[in-house]
């Protein structure tokens, strides 16, 4: 039994990386207009990537350059009020040329930001460092690439863990199929996450933040590894969300004690208590946050980074050592970082609820011993 | 080229840093096995939060 | 960090807010709140089972003792009163044996003097027979040899001599 479970794991794993490999090596070598073929194109196309998109694109047609992609809802607040339109206007430019006109405001996308034209301007221009000089980013609400993506993790999760709840809920004690999976991890985050971090008697009322952010961010990185290609959490503005709502949660439910101990630390000289305190105080609203979200941010981007790179071998290493050995080469390292970052996938979800739950716990913990 | 050198810097405090981790995290599991869970937790929070600074440092000189 | 601030999407940071909000509430009422209490119930339910086991067990073993206690003490009753008819059997044999013996005894006793009595009264009717056969027969003798002169002096004469050697 358990030789088979292992077995249909690795094969899964195998087909997964497989697949997103493929998927990967496709997008590189089918980038709409022309190939995919010198280093700086592949570093544009994984810089590309790695951000945000406006439009789900799956393929471009090479010789008739044909996009296959659909479309999301581009919603922007501009100088002239809420516009909300499909991407497909921008006709897959990313480079500022294709000007929209809602109205009175002209937007353009440029590197995967949407932008709005001064009044008066009919092109975009730019000074020696690409930066546009007569355009400004607008406040983009759209429903991105990224957007959808926690909206699948969304549904996904109320879907598997509403079905498990309603099997518990018909008197059924013991969960079936699918729930059987998910009923092993929601005991995990509570046994080994929250319980020893928060402690027996407080954990519950984080209970639902915790297995929230815990099961959104690993299914987030799943979905980042497989051939949808999203980079959810390898945005900052997503880590950084998660990041404050942690700031948010331990911050408003501190104990008595655990103010006290930041503001004014008991058996301290006096002089030294302020300066404590600011310390402390920042430890906890800006560098404890920050490395949350840099660390979740750069472990993704950094896997993605690398996998699209290792893929990549097989274009930039074809003229020295032939298409055989350059493919072959791409696919083994490329496997095996795959393998990496689906461990790193779990590792990541883990490691953000555990210090979540950590941080959480140093608040809410109440101190017997007055030293 | 400064940035360069940096972000080697701080990979080789990193990599010292998680050498160090990871070997007296070994050391303690060979020499108290039944140990084991509650040292990889351990290790694994002290790891990430070595992770957090050298990324941090990383982005901040990127 | 400027190219990270640049990647900064504000929009992309309310739109996550706002999932994320919704879906912690949403898991909450549908998802989590169910689970965990499920969870709680089954593990209390298991946890209560298990006492109840525990206790079962414990109960068991006090019936058991109890039992056992019964069984010893019904086993030394009948003990004691297997003893007491053993006893009361050996007293009853011990009794009819003596008062048979003293019976017998005295039967014999009787019977004995009985004997005794008999014994002298057959002696003392032998006697009385003897003497007076002894008589019929002296009178006899008497007069058979009174008839005869010479034959009574010749008896005299023995009779006489017999005396003397008396």
């Amino acid at each position: 039994m358990v030789v088979v479970k292992k077995s249909i794991n690795f094969i899964a794993v195998l087909v997964l990386a497989l697949f997103s490999m493929f998927s990967y090596g496709d997008e590189i070598q089918h980038k709409p207009g022309n190939k995919v073929d010198t280093a700086e194109e592949i570093n544009d196309y994984i810089a590309h990537h790695l951000k945000d998109s406006h439009d789900f694109h799956f393929y471009t047609h090479n010789e008739s350059g044909t996009h296959y992609s659909f479309p999301l809802p581009v919603i922007v607040w501009t100088s002239n009020g809420l516009k909300t339109f499909m991407s497909s206007e921008f006709h897959h430019d990313d480079a500022g040329k294709v000007i929209v006109e809602k109205g009175d405001v002209k937007l353009v996308k440029l590197h995967s930001k949407i932008y709005e034209l001064e009044s008066g301007a009919s092109t975009i221009n730019f000074d020696e460092h690409h930066h546009a000089t007569n355009a400004h980013k607008v406040l983009d609400f759209s429903i991105t690439k990224s957007v959808f993506g926690m909206l699948l993790a969304g549904i996904l999760m109320l879907l598997g863990f509403g079905a498990l709840a309603r099997g518990y809920k018909k008197g059924k004690m013991i969960p079936k199929g699918f729930s059987r999976v998910l009923e092993p991890l929601v005991i995990y985050v509570r046994d080994e996450i929250a319980k020893p971090n928060i402690g027996e008697k407080k954990y519950r009322k984080f209970m639902g933040f915790l297995l929230t952010v815990f099961f959104f961010i690993w299914i987030l990185n799943l979905l980042g590894l497989t051939p949808l290609g999203f980079n959810v959490t390898g945005q900052i503005a997503v880590t950084a969300c998660l990041a404050i709502f942690t700031v948010v949660i331990y911050m408003f439910s501190g104990s008595k004690d655990f103010w006290a101990h930041t503001l004014w630390m008991p058996g301290v000289p006096y002089i030294l208590r302020p300066i404590l305190a600011v310390i402390e105080l920042v430890g906890f609203v800006v560098i404890k946050p920050f490395s949350l979200l840099i660390r979740l941010f750069a472990n993704i981007t950094a896997g993605h980074f690398v996998v699209m790179s290792l893929i990549a071998l097989a274009i930039t290493l074809k003229v020295s050592f032939g298409p055989v050995v350059s493919t072959g080469m791409s696919l083994v390292l490329s496997l095996f970082i795959m393998v990496i970052e689906i461990l790193v996938a779990f590792l990541q979800a883990f490691i953000f609820t555990m210090l979540s739950s950590l941080f959480i716990g140093m608040a809410v913990e109440e101190h017997d011993d007055h030293h | 080229m400064y940035n360069l050198i940096g972000a080697g810097l701080i990979v080789i405090g990193g990599g010292i840093g998680l050498g160090q981790i990871g070997g007296k995290a070994m050391e303690g599991i060979a020499r108290q096995p039944e140990a084991a869970g509650k040292i990889q937790t351990a290790m694994i929070i002290i790891g990430a939060l070595l992770e957090g600074l050298a990324f941090g440092a990383l982005i901040l000189g990127k | 960090m400027d190219q990270l601030l640049h990647d900064f999407s504000p929009g992309l940071f309310f739109m996550q807010a706002i999932i994320l909000l919704i879906l912690i509430v949403l898991m909450r009422k549908f998802a989590w709140k169910p689970i965990l209490d499920s969870l709680q119930t089954r593990e209390d339910g298991i946890q209560n089972a298990l006492d109840a086991a525990e206790k079962a067990k414990l109960e068991m073993q006090n019936l058991q003792a109890d039992n056992q206690k019964l069984l010893q003490e019904a086993r030394a009753e009948r003990e004691d009163m297997l003893k007491e008819a053993r006893e009361m059997k050996n007293k009853m044999i011990e009794d009819a044996k003596s008062e048979a013996e003293g019976q017998a005894n005295k039967m014999i006793a009787q019977a004995q003097a009985a004997i005794e009595g008999e014994k002298k009264a057959a002696l003392a009717e032998l006697k009385n027979q003897v003497a007076g056969i002894s008589l019929e027969i002296a009178e006899k003798v008497m007069r058979t040899e009174l008839s005869n002169k010479d034959k009574q002096l010749q008896l005299v004469e023995t009779m006489l001599a017999e005396k003397s050697l008396n």
